[in-house]
């Protein structure tokens, strides 16, 4: 095989494993909006949240990295929890620009209170996990348990929402929120339950960035926006569009990143995000 | 089992109830019949609590339901077939029937109510893996019922259910209300259809601008002039 096919499947490889973490990313959003149909502008900054929780807990606190992670996670979904009946509650009902409006607010809130606790500078978890070499490829094996894990849990998700009596009273109430106390659901139970679980999806994730990146106040600015793109990509609200636009995405970026430079893989990536958005503007599977 | 006594109730700004008592024994079917915009919907909404009564006093077997949420009706017993079905229309068919017996006392029994509505309704164990939205009128109505039999309540409430549906269809879902009167469940139905829902119940009340007018038995009923001039164009 040509040397230069070594590398572009390596390119490919790596693309799949970050496509693994994007879906992670896109689905606590999406699940936020297909269920309580509002958008957490502000779900990066949790995810931020989460990752100074695994740094203060495992460098400061020297607890054991496994028990930092389900505490980060744990924290996490709290903050949606209060995110919800803080923020969210009190607008429920409210024009969407309203919405969009209070939990940019809270992006803004998060940073700059981040900034003042934390300070500024780049937070390092000092855990490195050595790279895996595949005859003439390598790839990080923090990326790979990254994409192990997201990948087990958007399929524990799938599972809860398909099988569980809770899971299919959260797909229920984003088709018909009005009849659910005939079924003796509480809404705003349900509400509740379901930012805990977007809160938790992302304190997943910032365990799992908290391994390849360095924290920092304004780390949500880095995944923020492209997570978004990524839900608008596959259907605002539609969990299985979402999964496959982060794959595309990561395939433009890492592909991209292999024949220019990585930055130009983003380029390309949002012109491919650009170009659907003319062709399909509802997204990938998107309705209406 | 059901009772209201000088229930009002209406929307912001418009009441669509007055003064409405009406009564409800176990075992029995009764009707709520009367033409459209008289408050029949609402009356039942008021019953399940989606609506909060602005006077008045409803009792389910005796426990008064006036300040019991929305959510917490279905476990005294009460199941509400609301109008126009309102399935979930991206869920299957079995996923339908399992939200409504989301309850924990009904979950316990969902084996077991499950295959009662499938004998019940054998065609929804056809079509259980499809999705809601694709069924037809009358096979949603089916799918509608047997959700709020997998309650396994001791009052049913029903919503038009002839509503909407092809004149053929029509016969055959009073032929099940009828089946559903006779299986031991205690029925409140609301109807426009006045004269076939006339000859599945035993009594009825005839409901007028949110106003009871008249009640009575079936026969009574059909024989009133009133009624027949009114509503059989007799």
């Amino acid at each position: 095989m040509d040397i230069f096919d070594i590398f572009l499947l390596e390119a490919v490889l790596n693309g799949l494993l970050l496509g693994g973490l994007l879906a992670l990313l896109s689905l606590g959003l999406n699940l936020i909006f297909g269920v309580i149909d509002v958008v957490w502008i502000c779900y990066a900054e949790l995810i931020m949240c989460g990752m100074y929780a695994v740094y203060y807990l495992y460098v400061v606190y020297h607890w054991p990295l496994l028990l930092a992670m389900p505490c980060a996670i744990g924290i996490v979904a709290l903050l949606g929890v209060l995110l919800h009946q803080f923020v969210i509650r009190p607008v429920l009902t409210a024009e969407p620009i309203n919405q969009l409006l209070v939990t940019g607010g809270v992006l803004f809130f998060l940073q700059a209170a981040a900034t003042l606790v934390f300070g500024i500078e780049f937070k390092n978890l000092g855990v490195a996990l050595p790279s895996i070499v595949v005859g003439e490829m390598s790839f990080s094996a923090s990326r790979l348990v990254a994409f192990c894990v997201a990948l087990a849990g958007v399929l524990a998700l799938y599972f809860f929402l398909k099988r569980s009596y809770l899971g299919i009273a959260i797909r229920a109430i984003s088709q018909d929120r009005a009849i659910m106390p005939l079924m003796g659901v509480s809404p705003a139970r349900i509400f509740v339950i379901t930012s805990a679980l977007g809160g938790a999806l992302a304190g997943l994730a910032a365990c799992l960035l908290v391994l390849q990146y360095d924290t920092h106040p304004a780390i949500g600015l880095s995944f923020g926006p492209i997570t978004f793109l990524i839900c608008v990509l596959g259907g605002l609200g539609n969990m299985v569009g979402g999964f496959i636009a982060a794959f595309l995405f990561a395939q433009f970026i890492s592909v991209g990143g292999f024949f220019f430079a990585l930055e130009w893989g983003y380029v390309f990536s949002f012109i491919f995000f650009i170009a659907m958005m003319f062709w399909r503007p509802q997204g990938i599977l998107g309705g209406k | 089992m059901l009772s209201l006594e000088h229930v009002s109730a209406g929307y912001a700004g418009f009441q669509a109830l007055f003064d409405v008592s009406l009564e409800v024994k176990a075992g029995e079917a009764v009707a709520v019949i009367g033409p459209n915009g008289a408050g029949k919907t609402t009356l039942l909404r008021v019953i399940s609590k989606l609506i909060d009564p602005t006077a008045g006093e409803i009792r389910m077997e005796g426990g008064a339901l006036t300040a019991v949420p929305a959510h917490e009706v279905i476990a005294r017993g009460i199941a509400h077939v609301p109008e126009n079905r309102r399935l979930f229309p991206r869920l299957t068919v079995e996923e339908n029937l399992k939200m409504g017996s989301f309850v924990p006392s009904a979950r316990k029994k969902y084996t077991e109510n499950i295959e009662l509505v499938y004998k019940h309704f054998p065609r929804l164990k056809e079509r259980r893996m499809q999705l809601a939205g694709t069924l037809s009128g009358g096979e949603q109505q089916m799918c509608a019922i047997g959700r709020a039999l997998m309650s396994g309540p001791r009052l049913l409430l029903l919503d038009e259910p002839s509503a909407g549906l092809a004149p053929v269809v029509v016969q055959s879902i009073f032929e099940l209300v009828r089946r559903i009167c006779t299986e031991g469940y205690t029925v409140l139905i609301v109807e426009q259809n006045i004269r076939q829902v006339l000859k599945v119940v035993k009594r009825a009340y005839l409901l007028e601008a949110g106003r009871i007018v008249l009640t009575g038995s079936a026969n009574e009923l059909l024989d009133s002039k009133e009624i027949q001039k009114t509503y059989l164009g007799l």
